[in-house]
């Protein structure tokens, strides 16, 4: 029986931004230890791959959770517009003062995408290239539970 | 616990459609998905079977035999067929990646005797899929 299953919408989305990894309460010489790199000061950039997942009742009119028009809009508006084809330090408020490393940028996109009204935001997923992916779920209590 | 995951690929048809709405609505919901004569697409299923692995055989469940219940549950049922009128289990439903996704989980549930089913993920596209979790189970 499917009683008490959950089920999730899981949705790709890609864009394409450049960053520069630098903290200002680090020395260039420890920046440059800390991101190789990553701390060049012009910057590179990046395909990334944003994954979102969603939960919710499936309507049974539509057999949908959300509908994809829905949510493909709320993302292409809070993220898309926001970071694709952008410098994320210089165009992306929340960089200003925060390190756009994927964690930070997995953490933004999730406070943003949280919004979302048609259904549950339950997870991101950064994928920076190919080789490494980051996820954040929101904060957790112990038992699993959204604090 | 041992997480045992395997894939399969499906071809099949479908069309999005709800009667009790006019021609108007559906069109508005459902967009192009809603074109009368349907269109297709490959499936991609990944099945994850929880479990301790058996101390004589190091197996959570024989590959093969989940093999075989792919097989005879999903491929028999869905490859090359047209989701609206082949599949008896998916009938009055609009079949979404949600509800297909819902109906694989059903078939398979009952049949995996050795470990347990942990998660079923339909990919319609590379960028679009279903996650159904086992109760109570939390997403890694």
């Amino acid at each position: 029986m499917s009683a008490g299953v959950t089920i999730e919408l899981g949705r790709r989305y890609k864009f394409a931004a450049s960053h520069r990894l630098h903290s200002e309460k680090l020395s260039s010489e420890e920046n440059s230890r800390v991101y190789g790199k990553c701390n060049n000061p012009h910057g590179h950039g990046h395909n990334y791959v944003l994954e979102i997942s969603v939960s919710g009742t499936v309507d049974p009119a539509t057999g949908m959770i959300v509908n994809l028009a829905d949510l493909d809009q709320f993302v292409e508006k809070e993220v898309i517009e926001a970071f694709d084809h952008r410098s994320l330090n210089e165009e992306v408020p929340a960089f200003r003062d925060l390190v756009p490393t994927t964690e930070n940028v997995c953490i933004e996109i999730y406070q943003r995408l949280q919004r979302f009204s048609k259904a549950k935001l339950e997870r991101v997923r950064v994928e920076e290239t190919g080789n490494n992916a980051f996820e954040y779920s929101g904060e957790r209590d112990e038992n699993g539970n959204v604090d | 616990m041992v997480y045992l995951t395997r894939k399969i690929e499906f071809s099949a048809s479908h069309l999005y459609h709800n009667p009790a709405m006019s021609a108007e609505e559906n069109k508005l919901v459902f967009g192009k998905c809603n074109n009368p004569h349907g269109h297709g697409h490959n499936y991609s299923l990944e099945v994850t079977v929880a479990g301790q692995p058996d101390p004589v055989t190091g197996m959570v469940l024989d590959l093969k035999e989940l093999k075989d219940i792919l097989e005879r549950e999903v491929m028999q049922r869905m490859d090359h067929r047209h989701l609206n009128y082949d599949v008896p289990e998916l009938k009055g439903q609009i079949p979404t990646c949600e509800n297909i996704s819902r109906v694989i989980w059903n078939l398979l549930e009952p049949k995996i005797t050795r470990g347990r089913l942990h998660k079923v993920r339909l990919y319609e596209t590379p960028d679009l899929f279903a996650d159904v979790y086992c109760p109570g189970a939390k997403p890694a």
